[in-house]
This record gives structure tokens, C-alpha cells and sequence, in this order.
């Protein structure tokens, strides 16, 4: 395992970049899984010449959601509940902005405006929470308050008094005049939504792609590396170190309540990105963002998945997802929390690092791996 | 704020003082490392510790006894602002640290060794060891720094070993070789030898006697084996129902009818 092996001069440009998307706290760090990864992301590229991209298009969107959590969560030992409400600030916040300025340019900033308004509430709440010394438990039954406290104030913003702009809120009714996803300035702009993009490709002829597909594929594929750099950098290290132990991480010098506040922004601002993308794909959002069930999808996600896996938080993200969309109704819920029993029972970390242990078992051991065998400890020291 | 400071620095301290409170917050230090003035702290209607001083010398070696229940690891959290103090200062390297946030008076030479381990089991014992050092030291030095904590905690040879293989001792050792990887002036240690058998007990004893002696570090070790206590301090406290019950020699104290009274459950 390429871990903490002292720099090398000679290592290759490649080497270090891999390096970088390497270490202890993620799963494949073989050429296995590097070369699975990229034949996945060539079968998601190519996924549109066989299946339905647009339904397919909401999962990848869904699944920043999931990752958000997993790093909230499964890497900094935040449970929160309140995900979706940093998911619905930006989609809202996307929504205001972009009718009030419904031109590339103004669709761009409004965007970016989601992921900052996402980031921001999770400024806010975290600073409270995590300055006023709010721990554990509490943290989840705080995000849960918040996510119904929205819910209920969406709610009840039909009235005309609830327009900022020209951007009527809606309240039940949500916000259907949102304009069609463009990102660029004036001509130098493109448009993503409904605006099949004639491609010819060999065997299949012409057919038409969905760039809005291409964009949130893009971005989760980005968001992926970009986390898997970021938990097993010294940073994500001290992001595991306070999930393992606050009390403990804080003796080592590590300011815990900042970390868990800059990590708490990074996820608010990531499901504001979600939110972003969720409402322009929609071209619509309402309040039921903020519903207890949505709440909880993202914890069911990333539970089944395994919580301390990137990967396993996108996999049963899209996973569910696509069983909960084709079942539908009750069927769908009541299938959603044998997963989750089922899970918590028999697979608590989850689904996919146990299968990566199953992979790994099957592997012949490398040489280079163990230490003695049965080492003295008095020995070892007396040198 | 100003009422509080003016009657900490007329008020008288315990036995124990090295220097006055006075002194301490106006930096003109002797050789005071540590010192604690009228330290309480509450739980609800339970005092755990109450009005204590305590006072530790630059590069002194001092074991703190007493029974369960005594205030001991309280008075070490408290020390590392684990613990907010309900009343009271504490003092170190001739400054106020009493509303510092614990990760601040780490960096300011304060590291402490918790009474349970709780390595990260995941990681290898060479992760392990880099958490504490990649806060401060980067590239070459780090991977220095690193190999020398791993040689310091005795573990060489089990770097790429998860750390949850490691025995309950070797965990302790791993224990006190992070924290003494901060190079620290004060090093809190709450029961480093609980659970370990003699050979185990004596290597931890060599690394602890070895810090003080060579590297200089002051130690304040929590523990309830006076023959341990023995072998590495001179001097000790003795803490009973959360306040200063004596302090001295370990021989002397041992010897003292009523220290033997408290250890053995009956009221002095």
C-alpha cells in the first residue's frame, strides 16, 4: 500500500499525482482499481447510447448529495440530518437568482451563488453548533430541527408577499419559472438543458446526447477525485483522527472545532452544488427538499454504501436510487428500510468496503505488507 | 476578569507552591512550569476537584496518587482544558491558560496521554505515529521525526503493522511516544501501566524516567501502583476527595498512617 513511503526524487510525475489520490483512507489504491475506474467512467460516458441519460442524469446529480455526507460523516464523524436543507438552500438560491437574472451570465453566477448559499447556511448552523459546543447526537437532532423548520417555512411562502425580485418562492406550489441551465457570459455560453446535441458515433449512427448528462458526470467524477485528494491529504487525516477520537485529536494540537466547521461548509456548499443541479435539471423546485424522507435518503445512501467510502456513498446512491425510481410508491420505502435494517444487522460498515475485503482476501497476499511475525516488544526497544 | 486576577494574586497558595500566582501572571518565572490556584471544578452538586494547587516544576518528574474518585484524571483534564474550570487559574510558562482552548495549550508545550488507548486501530502503527508530527513538520523531517517516535515508542520493526494488532502494552507505549513526538514540556500521563505485566510495567518506566532525564520533560503521571510510582518519582501528590491531601517524598507519604487510611476506604 502506497501510504507513507518517504518521497522519492525519481518517482514519476504520474507516480506522484496517483499518490496523491492514494492513501489509507480510501479503498483502491491498486492498478486494479484504477484501471475499473476509469472502464467505469468510459461505460458512464457511454451510457446514453443505451439507456435512459436523462433519468440517469438525476442519480449522478444525487450522488454529489451522498458524497457530501460521506464526508460530513462517514470521514469527520458529523452525523447530520441536515443535508437537504444545504441541498434546497442552493436549489432555491439557484432558483431566486437565476429568474431575477435569466440571462448566461446570470444563470452562471446564480450557480455559483447556489454552491455559496449552500455553504453559507452551513457556515451559520456549524458555527453555532460546533462554537457553542454542541457534540454527537445533538448534532443530528439540530439538522433535523433545521430540516423541518424549513420545511415548514417553505411551506407557507405562497403568498405574493414571498417574492424576492421577481422570483415568487410559491410555497407548496414551488418555483416552476426557472430558466433553462446556460453556463458562459452572453454568446460565449452554452446551453445544457434541453438541448440534444446531435453526435455521430460509430455502430450507432447519429444519435443525440444529452449535455446536461455530460456536465453532473463531469462534476461527480471531479467532486470524486477531488474528496479521495482531500481525505487522504495531512488534512483528511486529521478529518478521520476527529472522527476516531475529538478529545484525543484536540491533544495532538488540532484545532477539532475548526475542522469540523471547514469540513461542515465543504459538504454544505458540495449538496449546494447538488441542489443547484437538482433544481435546473427539474427546471423546478418545492419544499419537499425538505421532507423527512428526503432528509433521510442521503443517510440511508451513504449508510448501505459505507460510510467511510466515497465510492460507496456514489454506488448505492445511484443503486437505490434507480430501485427506488422503478419500484415507486410504498413499495420503494418499505424496500428502503429493509436495506438500511438489513445493513445496520449484518454489514455496519457497509456494503461496498465489505465486498473490497472479500476482493482483497481473494488476492494473494503482497510481500511487502506485514511487519514480524511475532515481534517482542522489549527486544524491538532495546537497540 | 480584573476582580478575579487581583484576589488570585493576594491569595495565599498551598504547600506546594514554587511561585506565586503573582509571579506567574506577570511571567517573572523561577522554574514553575505548571502551577493550579484554587483550582474547582463542579459536576452538577458534586465537586470533583476543589481548591486545588498544584505546582510543577521545569523537567520534574511528579506522580499523582489517591483513591478512585479522588479528582486525579479531573485535575488533568482541567489541566488541558478538556475541562472548562467551575473556579480558579491555572498558570503555565508564566502565563494565564485558564480560558485557552485545549489545542492551544498543546501548542504551547502541554500533551497528554488519556487513561485508555484508543490508537487508530485502522491505521498502521507509522500512520499512527505521522498525526501528531504532520501538524508541524513536513517532507524529510517528518519522515525523521516519525522513524524516531516509532524507535522512542520501542515499536521499531512494527511499522506497517495495524495498530490494532498491537498488544494493550504496545498501544500504551504508541501511546506515549505520540505524545511525547510533540516534544512537549509537560507530559500528562492518567495510568500509563494499568493493565500491563512487570516486563511491560519496566520498559514503560525506562521511556518515562529516559524522557525526563534526557529530553527534559516534566511529567505529572496518574497512577496507583506506589512501586511503580517508586521507580520513576520522587516526589508525589496525593489527591483525596478532589483537594491536596499531602505531598512529599513517596517513601514518606507511603509511610503516612493517614494515606494508607484513605487507600484503604476509611474516613481520616
Amino acid at each position: 500500500m502506497a501510504t507513507d513511503a518517504p518521497t522519492d526524487g525519481g518517482q514519476s510525475l504520474a507516480a506522484r499525482v496517483r499518490a496523491r489520490f492514494e492513501g489509507p483512507n480510501t479503498i483502491g489504491n491498486s492498478n486494479g482499481f484504477w484501471v475499473g475506474f476509469l472502464v467505469a467512467v468510459a461505460a458512464l460516458v457511454a451510457f446514453p447510447l443505451v439507456g435512459n441519460a436523462e433519468q440517469f442524469s438525476l442519480f449522478l446529480v444525487l450522488s454529489l448529495l451522498g458524497l457530501s455526507l460521506s464526508v460530513v460523516w462517514g470521514y469527520t464523524g458529523v452525523l447530520s440530518f441536515g443535508q437537504v436543507v444545504f441541498f434546497g438552500l442552493g436549489g432555491y438560491t439557484f432558483a431566486v437568482v437565476s429568474i431575477n437574472f435569466a440571462t448566461p451570465g446570470g444563470i452562471t453566477a446564480a450557480v455559483l451563488a447556489g454552491v455559496v448559499g449552500g455553504g453559507l447556511g452551513a457556515a451559520v448552523l456549524g458555527y453555532f453548533m460546533f462554537y457553542g459546543g454542541v457534540r454527537d447526537v445533538y448534532v443530528t437532532i439540530i439538522t433535523l430541527v433545521a430540516t423541518m423548520v424549513l420545511h415548514t417555512f417553505m411551506a407557507q411562502t405562497a403568498g405574493s408577499e414571498w417574492t424576492i425580485g421577481e422570483a415568487a418562492l410559491g410555497g407548496f406550489n414551488g418555483m416552476p419559472d426557472i430558466p433553462l441551465l446556460k453556463l458562459g457570459v452572453g454568446a460565449a455560453s452554452f446551453q445544457f438543458m434541453y438541448n440534444a446535441i446531435p453526435v455521430w458515433v460509430p455502430g450507432f449512427g447519429t444519435v443525440e446526447l444529452d449535455p446536461f448528462y455530460y456536465l453532473a458526470l463531469v462534476l461527480l467524477v471531479g467532486t470524486y477525485l477531488g474528496l479521495r485528494a482531500l481525505v487522504n491529504s495531512d488534512y483528511g487525516r486529521a478529518m478521520v483522527a476527529v472522527r476516531e477520537d475529538e478529545d484525543r485529536t484536540r491533544m495532538f494540537g488540532y484545532n477539532v472545532k475548526r475542522i469540523k466547521l471547514v469540513v461542515f461548509i465543504l459538504g454544505g456548499a458540495l449538496a449546494g452544488l447538488s441542489g443547484v443541479l437538482y433544481a435546473a435539471r427539474n427546471v423546478f423546485i418545492d419544499p419537499t427538499v425538505f421532507t423527512l424522507l428526503f432528509a433521510t435518503l442521503p443517510v440511508i445512501w451513504v449508510s448501505v454504501g459505507g460510510r467511510k467510502s466515497l465510492l460507496g456513498a456514489i454506488i448505492a446512491t445511484i443503486a437505490i436510487e434507480y430501485i427506488r425510481v422503478t419500484l415507486g410508491g410504498e413499495l420503494a420505502l418499505v424496500m428502503l428500510g429493509a436495506l438500511l435494517l438489513g445493513t445496520i444487522l449484518f454489514l455496519p460498515n457497509g456494503i461496498v468496503p465489505w465486498v473490497h475485503r472479500l476482493a482483497r482476501q481473494n488476492r494473494p497476499a503482497p510481500a511487502d505488507a506485514e511487519g514480524p511475525e511475532t515481534p517482542d516488544p522489549t527486544e524491538a526497544s532495546e537497540s | 476578569m480584573s476582580e478575579s486576577e487581583t484576589e488570585s494574586e493576594s491569595r495565599p497558595l498551598g504547600p506546594n507552591v514554587r511561585q506565586t500566582a503573582a509571579e506567574m501572571a506577570t511571567g517573572d518565572r523561577t522554574d514553575t512550569l505548571l502551577q493550579t490556584d484554587g483550582l474547582v471544578k463542579r459536576f452538577g452538586g458534586f465537586t470533583a476537584t476543589d481548591d486545588v494547587d498544584f505546582g510543577v516544576a521545569a523537567g520534574e518528574l511528579r506522580c499523582l496518587i489517591g483513591p478512585n474518585g479522588a479528582g486525579k484524571s479531573t485535575l488533568l483534564k482541567l489541566i488541558t482544558g478538556t475541562y472548562e474550570a467551575s473556579e480558579g487559574h491555572i498558570y503555565y510558562d508564566g502565563h494565564d491558560i485558564t480560558d485557552l482552548e485545549p489545542h492551544e495549550r498543546v501548542q504551547r508545550g502541554i500533551s497528554m496521554k488519556f487513561q485508555v488507548p484508543s490508537v487508530y486501530g485502522d491505521l498502521s502503527v507509522r500512520e499512527n505515529a505521522r498525526l501528531p508530527i504532520q501538524r508541524f513538520a513536513d517532507g524529510a523531517e517528518r519522515n525523521e521525526r516519525v522513524d524516531r517516535a516509532i524507535e522512542a515508542a520501542g515499536l521499531t520493526g512494527y511499522e506497517h503493522v495495524d495498530a490494532s494488532a498491537l498488544s494493550h502494552g504496545q498501544q500504551q507505549q504508541l501511546e506515549i511516544g505520540m505524545a511525547a513526538s510533540l516534544e512537549p514540556d509537560l507530559l500528562l500521563l492518567d495510568e500509563p501501566v494499568a493493565g500491563l505485566d512487570v516486563a511491560e510495567r519496566e520498559a514503560i518506566a525506562e521511556r518515562v524516567t529516559r524522557l525526563n532525564e534526557e529530553e527534559g520533560i516534566a511529567f505529572v503521571v496518574i497512577e496507583h501502583d506506589t512501586d511503580f510510582v517508586a521507580s520513576i518519582a520522587d516526589e508525589v501528590t496525593v489527591l483525596h476527595n478532589g483537594e491536596v491531601f499531602r505531598e512529599g517524598p513517596i517513601e514518606e507519604v507511603k509511610a503516612d498512617p493517614a494515606v494508607q487510611r484513605i487507600y484503604l476506604g476509611e474516613e481520616e
